[in-house]
């Protein structure tokens, strides 16, 4: 059941803005892939180009064997015959029509029976746990409904391909959590192949099998969320992904196994080289482990704020004009302008090449 | 990650992949509508304006007696140089321009004096009864446009024009000056009672869409009232009146029947007039010399707005946020100003009604006793000496015929201007940015600075003759209905581009991924979420077509004839009392259609009719 999306070379342009660059990756058999990155990084473009909204302006793009997109042989089959459901980011429920009405519509062009119609509605609605809504018009539901019946609609026709263009941004943030876990549970139990557009890294993280981040039209890094997260390829991921913010320090290779940041050298596993020495150290803010007491290999920083929230606080340190930040688990007691002792993981430190950005030495 | 990269083709199937491309695009359910009305717009536009000059400037079928050496179809600037130079030119083209222009200013300044102040008086003062005298500021609009015209002629006339007196000399005991009877002032005054509603309606939205605290900036700095005035306020309020002389310029530059009742009995002929009278006379190319004139009055008044203003959309109201505005405390006046609103609201509405009435009830024109009273016009016999013999309107056949011509042309060109606009809404909007979309967009402009009796003439120009497929539509109920769809397109794709923004385009996206073909998208989704925003659209073009007289005038024939070119032959016939009758009829049907509008859209939809 679950279908291959390969996409090669794939570009979109807008005028002269391209809004999608060459980019080429395979999407496995039921996986959820995210398309992650920021407002005009082109990946709602890219979603689009895969449902057949867009007509790119070079590459090819399969689903499952069947080339439904080629550039170079002309080819370009309408949306409604590359089996796929899409969900909109505003829903985009036919105002006009009853739920009912909404979720049947593709039946009704597939020319399927009354009793399976009035089945499927059964079944999608009982899916996203909206039984007892079909006589409802889109605007006597709330958003949150609205969503549940956007997705019964894509449901009930059975696509081989679900293709979502950022359906939580529109729900507060209660209700986007709880639809998180509906939506896995639904991949989960149809096993369809999903290719989900957000710019929420959060969301990204907590619902894919691979994400793909995008800037500017360009594919940065496809892998799996744990790997975005622990091996960012590029100083633009790093920097994307992880909240509160990676902490980026400048620094120079200093000959033997320490990484030179100016204020202190820390020591790192491996020694990569770079053209100029140049490098960027990259820690995560849970990487670093905070003291009230001098410890061996620390240094001295001062809390310059703390931010407590609940299940864990963010000290933000400084040393002059260096700032750290740094996340602990709990209610920190630490005050602000206490003397701290910060210890970075050498284990978790990731650098990259200051010139080119990307990563060289994990 | 390991993509294979895709394959170069060989040339040759790189040429049938463009081939490919290529038919992808011209399927477009966007392409192909756009392609549709291209060729719909066309015919109905475009080739006929070609005719039109292509007509001024052949030796036609007439010139081929006074000159031998002529050869009809041949090129010639002949036309041009017997409309435009020497003696005729000033007879036949100067003085009606001269007359034309004289006209437009007047009115339009004084439709600006009187809008303006009306709009203000309503938006920004505290008068009471602001709510009546802004629902009544309209009704003259509403009427057919030579209302007036025909009720002055009851009030004002004098044995000048051979026929019987006025009320102004029953009462007076003395006939009104001719200057007063007839000609420019009575024409500029009853042009301006019935345009002024532009100015009130443009104005007031503009008022209202500025923001008071704009002006209590201003106050707080300590500037005076007049200097706010005329430094913040009146720049704001600019091109809304820009917009209003405009239209109000060009629509009077192209009225025929003001000028015709007030004007041709004194032989004060403008353009409009002259170009029915030459084309009456024979040499169509003559005629069409004028209709050309007459539109490059109208573009030059356009561009020159466009320039002033910057934008083409400026005929459009200022969008209107309603502001909570700081009302102006009128004090001592606030009496005074009221009393002279609601005389002058009684003297531009219900005494011209009255008069039309009350004219319509007398048996012999000009005898004002009540012995004279009568219903013979209404429902009198045939074959009395009255009315050339027929009988009174209510038992006349031919006026029921009329009416429902006039009906059935106002009902169908109503849904072919809806059905139209939203084809051209959808067209436009969904190529929005590209090149076709914007050549249908213009396209569909391009009726909009043609006045209506200089398209009447354009369609005698395309339709007297055998055309293509197309039989001679000369006479026929069709051409009418085409002339005014024809008319009606910038409204129509106005209408239809803005009732299509209101649908996202993931609307429409959604069918398609679900398996919908353009027709299914189209019956199941785009038709019935834009024909909603349709029905006070279609009640407006109804009530625009009824009373629309400019435009047909030059087109009906007696088997076509409609209510409202009834009245206008009834008048140059002598049949004074009949011509009211059947002009009170109109109006009838208008104000019952303007009152469904109401009921169906809440006001304010007569805005959106303005101008077309």
């Amino acid at each position: 059941m679950a279908t291959t999306i390969t996409i090669k070379n794939l570009t979109k342009r807008f005028g002269n803005v391209v809004a999608v660059d060459n980019v080429s990756l395979t999407i496995e058999p039921g996986a959820f892939l995210t398309l992650l990155g920021p407002s005009g990084c082109g990946k709602t473009t890219l979603l689009r180009c895969v449902a057949g909204l867009e007509d790119p302006d070079g590459g090819e793009i399969y689903i499952g064997d069947e080339l439904v997109f080629s550039h170079p042989k002309g080819i370009s089959l309408p949306p409604g015959q590359r089996d796929l459901g899409l969900v909109f980011q505003n829903y985009a429920l036919w105002p006009h029509m009853k739920v009912d009405k909404n979720i049947t519509f593709a039946l009704e062009i597939q020319k399927m029976s009354k009793e399976e119609m009035q089945k499927r509605v059964k079944e999608s609605l009982a899916e996203v746990k909206m039984e007892g809504y079909e006589d409802r018009y889109p605007r006597e539901m709330s958003g949150g409904q609205q969503q549940r019946i956007a997705l019964a609609r894509m449901l009930a026709y059975r696509p081989k391909v679900f293709l979502m263009d950022e359906p939580l941004s529109n729900l507060d943030a209660r209700l986007r959590m709880d639809m998180r876990a509906e939506l896995k549970r639904l991949h989960h139990v149809s096993g369809a192949t999903t290719v989900y557009v957000t710019h929420d890294q959060v969301e990204a993280l907590t619902m894919s099998s691979d994400i793909a981040v995008m800037k500017e039209g360009v594919l940065q890094q496809l892998d799996t969320p744990e790997r975005i997260y622990r091996y960012p390829a590029n100083l633009f991921v790093a920097d994307f992904i992880g909240n509160p913010k990676v902490n980026l320090l400048d620094g120079v290779m200093d000959g033997s196994s320490c990484v030179d940041l100016g204020k202190f050298k820390i020591p790192v596993n491996t020694q990569p080289t770079t053209a100029s020495g140049q490098v960027v150290v990259a820690v995560r803010p849970e990487d670093i482990t905070v003291s009230t007491k001098p410890v061996p290999g620390a240094v001295e920083f001062s809390a310059y704020s703390v931010l407590p929230s609940g299940a864990d606080s963010t000290i933000i340190a400084h040393l002059n004009d260096m700032e750290l930040t740094v996340k602990v688990m709990g209610i920190s007691k630490i005050k602000m302008d206490d003397k701290i002792w910060l210890k970075l993981d050498p284990a978790m430190l990731n650098l990259y090449d200051k010139e080119s950005g990307n990563l060289i030495a994990s | 990650m390991a993509v294979p990269a895709v394959v170069q083709q060989p040339p040759s199937l790189q040429v049938l992949a463009t081939f490919r491309r290529f038919v992808r695009w011209l399927t477009s359910a966007r392409v192909v509508l756009s392609l549709i009305m291209l060729a719909l717009m066309f015919v109905m536009v475009v080739v006929p304006l070609y005719q039109l000059v292509a007509t001024t400037l052949t030796w036609g079928p007439t010139d081929i007696p006074q000159h031998p050496d002529a050869v009809e179809g041949e090129f010639t600037i002949f036309h041009y140089i017997r409309m435009l130079t020497g003696r005729l030119g000033q007879i036949y083209t100067y003085a009606p321009l001269q007359h034309s222009m004289t006209v437009a200013i007047g009115s339009t300044l004084l439709a600006l004096l009187i809008g303006g102040a009306l709009a203000w008086l309503v938006v920004r003062t505290d008068m009471p009864g602001r709510k009546l005298v802004n629902q009544l500021a309209v009704i003259p609009y509403i009427m057919p446009s030579w209302t007036l015209a025909q009720a002055w002629v009851v009030f004002f006339k004098n044995r000048f024009s051979g026929g019987t007196p006025g009320v102004f000399e029953f009462l007076v005991g003395q006939a009104p000056p001719d200057w007063l009877s007839y000609g420019p002032v009575p024409i500029i005054i009853c042009s301006a009672l019935h345009y002024y509603t532009f100015f009130f309606l443009f104005v007031s939205a503009a008022l209202m869409s500025v923001d008071s605290s704009l002006e209590e900036a201003g106050d707080l700095m300590g500037a005076s009232r007049w200097r706010i005035l005329r430094k913040i306020t009146f720049p704001l309020v600019v091109p809304a009146v820009l917009s209003g002389v405009i239209m109000t310029f060009s629509k009077v530059m192209g009225t025929f029947g003001g000028p015709n009742i007030l004007g041709s009995p004194v032989r004060y002929y403008v353009l409009a007039t002259m170009l029915r009278g030459s084309l009456g006379i024979g040499d169509k190319a003559d005629a069409f010399v004028l209709a050309i004139v007459l539109i490059l009055m109208a573009v030059t008044t356009i561009s020159l707005n466009q320039r002033i203003i910057g934008t083409r959309r400026s005929y459009e109201t200022i969008g209107g946020r309603g502001f909570m505005a700081q009302l102006s405390k009128l004090g001592k006046m606030k009496r005074a100003l009221l009393i002279a609103v609601i005389i002058f609201q009684i003297l531009v509405i219900a005494v011209p009604l009255g008069l039309l009435i009350y004219s319509s009830l007398m048996l012999i024109d000009g005898n004002y006793s009540f012995g004279n009273l009568t219903l013979q016009h209404w429902i009198g016999a045939r074959g009395t000496n009255y009315n050339h013999g027929e009988p009174g309107v209510l038992l006349n056949p031919k006026i029921y015929t009329t009416a429902w011509n006039s009906i059935r042309l106002s009902l169908s060109t109503a849904f072919f201007t809806a059905f139209l606009g939203i084809i051209l809404g959808y067209a436009i909007v969904k190529g929005r940015g590209t090149r076709l979309s914007k050549l249908v967009e213009q396209l569909a402009y391009i009726p909009y600075v043609i006045p209506g009796i200089a398209f009447g003439a354009v369609y005698i120009a395309m339709f007297a003759r055998k055309l293509g497929p197309l039989p001679p539509l000369y006479g026929t109920f069709a051409l009418l209905v085409i002339v005014s769809v024809a008319k009606h397109l910038p409204y129509s794709s106005r209408s239809g581009v803005s009732a299509m923004m209101q649908v996202g385009r993931e609307l429409e996206e959604a069918a398609m991924v679900a398996g919908a073909n353009a027709w299914q998208r189209f019956r199941r989704i785009i038709f019935p979420l834009t024909t909603s925003g349709f029905t006070s659209g279609f009640l407006l073009t109804f009530i625009t077509t009824m009373r629309e007289l400019s435009l047909i005038i030059l087109l009906v024939t007696p088997a076509t004839q409609l209510l409202a070119s009834q009245t206008m032959f009834y008048t140059e016939n002598g049949d004074g009392q009949m011509a009211n009758i059947v002009i009170l009829i109109l109006i009838a049907i208008v104000v019952i259609g303007n009152f469904v509008i109401g009921k169906f859209s809440r006001g304010g939809s007569l805005k959106k009719g303005l101008g077309f």
